[in-house]
């Protein structure tokens, strides 16, 4: 596989919705719009924690203007039931509960009722004059406040998950708890020469996706609903809908508009379900979008966490023993990474003895939503940043303590399979041999690096070729493209089919016209999807080898194909020249008739990735105020099929990541209400905020997949979280275990150390 | 629900006789607060009264008497006058630091100053070059000291009917110069969390003659500090005289915890803040 | 409740629309003149996609309202190109894939266009510091910049060579 050369996979062509998306004419969710459309507006509840008394809707019912109000009783009660979507199950009883609230209020921001009116401005007027009374209750808003003896309660009947400690007794917020767990923990600790050990914690952070959650529904007369909306699972979207409302999901057609972002934070569903009760309440089609507002309070950002770690060593670097109880908060609901953060916190490393806990803790914050990796971040955050004190108590350098216990192809993960080929240690030599590693650093400056590890998903895809009689070709999934997932399939078909990339169209259908697939997210839309795509290539080629054996009267085993994409007859059975793509399709409607492609595929875990970053910091020791000043990013992309898009997934996670370690935070006052629900006081990088961000893309082919690619979406947003507290750590002499290093903090712990 | 109406007055005179007739109505300059209030429906006006078409209200003057600032010129037309920078690099690097290169498109310096924000860019450069204010109203025109415009978070000394025309700068004075400096998390677009103006004369000698200190952030206004200004006054602006301001800078903070920053940090920051400025300021005064 | 009837000029085009008093130039331009190329991030003039030419400036469409643009000049995204022809900034954005959700991407690009117009040779700061009003949150900005800062250098080569061609024209014609 690695030593296949390509033609086209691997260059760099223009994205062919580029020209729409720099030109302005692409079509996100909110620039949709229907002849008669309404516009549906939110209730939110205005409280953190409160029993729902009443809700009387007639004063908003009866305003002019004012075509549908729904609520809570409009959404059929489902019993718990779970439904698979994205990279983790959705619970319908949950999710209903989240789309309009029933009994309880359990966050500010949660929906309440929402109203369709013939402008936005009437259908707010018309939410405001709905009653609602609340019987207000305390809210938790923290891990520490949830778990605290005679903490309030958000749901009585929750009962543990996984495996509890001890005999459950009574009513809990603690919603679930999972072990990894491998040899024997206290005799490795017994082992180990130095010790390390820190309790870190990091705050809620949003994905922050610059485009809201938008929707178009319209219910037709025939019990049929059409859908129009920004999402990275169009068919979630249809199966959510369809469950909730108690509908077939044949008769919820999902159309995915562009999309404005998502990192996972646009697989749930908020708004489509509302829109289409709303619809079909009204008689008309109704727009929904969020208010940034909204976004921030009522979508699900990733959980705020605690984790304490101990790690284990040996004097020559040799790691023995590792511990680590990770709390994440779930939000509103249960169903927090906390599980994935265990199985990923300690993934590169061979550590023969090793427990790890995971708690899932509910509170009265939206419930989170997965962001990039989810779990990973915040549990990696904790080991990369003991290996940097490990590194320093026993003098040695951090990659060499690295490399010293880094996982190969044949070690077992901590989560239990053996990994395949994998390219850990060939990052870490890249991050040694870097000029990066070795550049001089200004007085105020330091230095960190660390290790990211994610899983990657492989999961259900579908692709559809068709092959025009000009020999163009398109080339259809139900992949909402986020990062340029089009042109790497485009790519695909032009590599096996011999066609030049601009002559194959790469787009993006609805629900109705794609083969099931699963979402875009979990890195897996050009490994899973481009298989698919691939094999949906080679069942074109097939039939184009069939055309040519009917065309030459020759059987199909005596039809190859070449290098240059034509079929050519095999084992010296005449004297045929070979015949392109473009010939056969010409001869297409003579031959057979039309000739389409597809494939379905069920694909196996994906090749897990590992990243390292570099980082050099910049602080002002008067202000806590710091910079960053140079940021390489490192990984193992198996593949890359479009190089600069590859780079750009790097840059964007590092990006992500380095906002949150230095000042992304939702703040909440003691009422539990978001204090900064806006970009001006969620403090997300800005353009002047970071350097040019080197990239280096290390090739291990992942065996999976034909082309050797691995998932690169999600894992360089793990390494920046330690990175920045590494090199801090290196610029300051203070080791900040809670994030994000805002400048208060940081003057605070600079303060405290002198 | 009731209709918000838009008027775009000519005069000062229409504009000073719409607002005092309607009380709730409010003036728009560049909106980039108002706007956002209004959205968030902190702020509910009857009527936007944009005074962006009255000639008094929009343009930049330097002749001998000094600057007069329309107070609805946009920041970036203003970080364009390549003389005011000039004669106030303070003052127009302070200007240049309301949001962005995009905001300032639409921010003003009225807006800013009516705004009432004890965080707001301009107000403490403005008041260490000794800016008035020029208002219109009802009873006709009169000036305030720029330093005593705000009388706390969101409230100004503008009486029912009156509107801010303009800002009146004097010449600084021969080996004069200021500085502004602030501190926001990130590299832009923040509201500073602390910030520092200091303006500086210096004697033939390079002692400094006169000074002015003002801090921003730490207070329910904009403070004009004079114990730290007396710390530089008398002295070659070295580092204990630096120290010195930064004390008595910190001292009279009054600030409190919020969301952007804690008290405790603003009280060291504005210290910082006012001994880099003061530096800056002197560094600018010893090249005229 | 009386809409205002506003007549402007946008992308070189007289345009006319009905909007409520209170309205803002971004929901004006979306809504009734169907110009959806100018996006909606936050309505608070913190994410810049919104952004838009007003009179020759860079201003945030969602922090001005509706009436305001009585008589004046606005140029949108849909005013960039020139016809089939797209602008340097544009070209390069594609060339250097500096897009990837692409959402961000419009006020990004008008933005640049009106640095450009003013500063034909920014450094790399001065860009970042113009761009900062611009929210991305899938690219990292690396390759946003590098585009813009090609795209600059390709107009300074282009009007360099316009300004030869017309020397050299002056000297054949004297």
């Amino acid at each position: 596989m690695s030593d296949r050369t390509y033609r086209y996979v691997g260059t760099r062509p223009v994205r062919h919705d580029g020209l729409d998306k720099v030109t302005g004419r692409a079509a996100y969710g909110a620039d949709f719009s229907l002849p008669g459309m309404l516009h549906g507006v939110v209730l939110r509840s205005p409280h953190a924690h409160a029993r729902i008394v009443s809700i009387d809707t007639t004063a908003a019912e009866a305003m002019p203007g004012v075509k549908a109000v729904i609520a809570g009783r409009d959404i059929p009660p489902n019993s718990a039931k779970l439904m698979l979507g994205g990279e983790a199950a959705i619970d319908l009883h949950d999710m209903g509960d989240n789309l309009l609230a029933h009994d309880k209020v359990l966050y500010h921001g949660h929906a309440v009722a929402a109203v369709a009116a013939t402008s936005v401005d009437i259908a707010r007027e018309a939410a405001s004059r709905i009653k609602v009374v609340y019987e207000k209750l305390k809210p938790v808003c923290s891990i520490d406040q949830a778990t605290s003896p005679g903490a309030p309660i958000l749901h009585a009947n929750l009962v543990m998950q996984g495996r509890p400690k001890s005999e459950a007794k009574g009513p809990t917020n603690i919603a679930g708890r999972m072990e990894l767990g491998r040899g024997d923990v206290d005799k490795g600790f017994a082992d180990a020469d130095v010790i390390v050990e820190r309790e870190f914690r990091t705050a809620t952070v949003h994905q922050g996706y610059i485009e809201p959650h938008a929707c178009v529904a319209r219910w037709g007369q025939d019990g049929r609903a059409v859908v129009w909306c920004s999402t990275q699972g169009p068919f979630v979207v249809r199966d959510a809908s369809a469950a909730i409302l108690g509908m077939d999901a044949a008769n919820v057609k999902v159309i995915a508009s562009e999309i404005g972002g998502g990192f996972g934070g646009k697989i749930v569903v908020y708004l489509e379900p509302l829109a289409i009760l709303l619809s079909r309440k009204a008689n008309r089609p109704v727009k929904m979008v969020m208010t940034r507002d909204e976004v921030f309070r009522a979508s699900g950002p990733t959980s705020a966490t605690k984790v304490k770690m101990k790690l284990g060593a040996r004097r020559d670097g040799t790691l023995v023993a590792a511990s680590a109880s990770l709390w994440y908060e779930a939000g509103a609901y249960p169903g927090s990474p906390s599980g994935a953060g265990a199985m990923c916190c300690l993934a590169p490393y061979k550590i023969p003895n090793f427990f790890i806990e995971a708690y899932d803790v509910v509170v009265n914050k939206p419930k989170v939503a997965a962001y990039r990796a989810p779990g990973s971040p915040m549990a990696m955050f904790a080991t990369e940043s003991l290996l940097d004190e490990l590194a320093r108590e026993l003098g040695m350098n951090p990659i060499d303590l690295r490399l010293k216990n880094a996982v190969v192809e044949g070690d077992l993960a901590p989560y239990g399979p053996a990994y395949g080929p994998i390219g850990l240690k060939q990052v870490l030599e890249a991050a040694r041999n870097h000029p990066h590693w070795r550049a001089p650093l200004e007085p105020s400056q330091g230095r960190g690096i660390a290790c990211g590890f994610w899983f990657n998903a492989g999961m259900n895809s579908s692709a559809t070729i068709t092959l025009s009689s000009d020999g163009s070709a398109a080339v259809i999934t139900g992949n909402p493209d986020i990062g340029g997932t089009r042109v790497a399939q485009a790519l695909m078909v032009a590599e096996e089919l011999g066609i030049p990339v601009e002559r194959v169209r790469p787009s993006v259908a609805d629900t109705d016209s794609a083969g099931y697939t699963d979402v875009t997210g979990g890195s897996r839309v050009c490994y899973a999807t481009g298989m698919a795509v691939i094999s949906a290539a080679h069942d074109v080629r097939d039939q184009l080898r069939a055309r040519a054996a009917k065309i030459w009267n020759v059987d199909l085993e005596s039809v190859g194909w070449d290098a240059a994409g034509c079929a050519v007859g095999l084992n010296g059975v005449g004297n045929f020249p070979p015949l392109t793509v473009t010939e056969l399709a010409a001869q297409m409607a003579n031959t057979g008739g039309p000739i389409v492609g597809r494939a379905s595929v069920s694909a196996p875990m994906a090749g897990p990735a590992f990243a390292a970053h570099i980082c050099d910091l910049e602080v002002d020791k008067e202000t806590g105020r710091s910079r960053v000043v140079r940021y390489t990013t490192i990984q193992d992309a198996g593949k890359a099929v479009h190089p600069s898009f590859v780079e750009g997934q790097m840059q964007g996670g590092a990006s992500q990541g380095i906002g949150w370690a230095l000042n992304e935070e939702y703040v909440f006052d003691e009422d539990g209400v978001m204090e900064n629900p806006g970009f001006l006081d969620y403090r997300m990088p800005v353009a002047s905020d970071l350097p040019m961000i080197d990239t280096v893309i290390v090739e291990v082919p992942n065996p999976l997949h034909p082309y050797g690619v691995r998932g690169v979406g999600e894992v360089p947003i793990v390494p920046p979280l330690a990175t920045i507290a590494n090199a801090m750590r290196d610029a300051t002499g203070v080791r900040f275990t809670e994030l994000p290093l805002s400048p208060p903090r940081v003057l605070r712990g600079l303060a405290a150390r002198s | 629900m009731q209709t918000i109406r838009y008027e775009a007055p000519q005069t000062v005179a229409q504009a000073v006789r719409l607002i005092e007739a309607d009380p709730g109505a409010k003036v728009i300059a560049g909106g980039t607060d108002l706007l956002v209030q209004f959205r968030a429906e902190l702020r509910q006006p009857t009527a936007f009264v944009d005074v962006k078409r009255i000639p008094e209200l929009v343009g930049i003057t330097i002749d001998q008497n000094g600057l007069r600032l329309g107070a609805a010129t946009s920041a970036a037309e203003i970080c364009e006058h390549l003389e005011m920078r000039r004669l106030w690099p303070g003052l127009v690097e302070a200007i240049q630091l309301i949001g962005s290169t995009l905001i300032q498109g639409r921010a003003t310096v009225g807006g800013n100053l009516c705004n009432g924000s004890p965080a707001a860019d301009a107000t403490c450069a403005l008041i260490v070059n000794r800016a008035q204010c020029v208002i219109a109203g009802p009873k006709g025109e009169r000036t305030v000291a720029v330093e005593h415009f705000s009388t706390g978070p969101g409230k100004t000394v503008l009486e029912p009917g009156e509107l801010l025309v303009a800002c009146c700068v004097p010449h600084p004075a021969p080996r004069t110069a200021d500085a502004y400096l602030r501190l926001i998390p990130r590299s832009e677009m923040d509201i500073a969390v602390a910030g520092a103006a200091v303006s500086v004369t210096l004697d033939k000698g390079g002692v400094c003659s006169a000074a002015r200190v003002a801090i921003a952030a730490v207070a329910p206004t904009a403070l004009l500090v004079p114990e730290a200004a007396h710390a530089l006054i008398g002295s070659p602006i070295d580092d204990r005289a630096l120290a010195r301001a930064a004390q008595a800078a910190s001292a009279a903070t009054r600030p409190i915890d919020d969301k952007r920053g804690t008290a405790e940090y603003r009280r060291v920051v504005a210290g910082v803040l006012t001994k880099r400025a003061a530096a800056i300021a002197a560094e600018r005064a010893k090249g005229r | 409740m009386a809409k205002v009837r506003v007549e402007t000029t946008v992308n070189g085009e007289p345009a006319e629309f009905l909007c409520e008093p209170h309205e803002s130039l971004l929901a004006a331009l979306r809504d009734a003149l169907g110009l959806t190329g100018t996006k909606e991030g936050c309505t608070t003039g913190d994410c810049g996609a919104c952004s838009v030419i007003l009179n020759g400036r860079l201003v945030p469409s969602c922090l001005v309202l509706a009436p305001e643009v009585q008589g004046q000049t606005i140029t949108t995204i849909e005013g960039i190109a020139d016809g089939e022809r797209l602008h340097p900034v544009q070209q390069k954005f594609l060339e250097h894939a500096a897009l990837q959700c692409g959402v961000c991407t419009p006020g990004f690009i008008v933005a640049a266009k009106v640095l450009l117009d003013a500063n034909p040779s920014p450094t790399e700061e001065e860009t970042r510091y113009w761009l900062a009003g611009n929210l991305c949150r899938c690219t990292g900005y690396d390759k946003i910049i590098r585009a813009v800062l090609d795209a600059a250098a390709q107009m300074r080569e282009a009007s360099a060579q316009t300004r030869e061609a017309s020397a050299q024209m002056t000297e054949v014609s004297v």
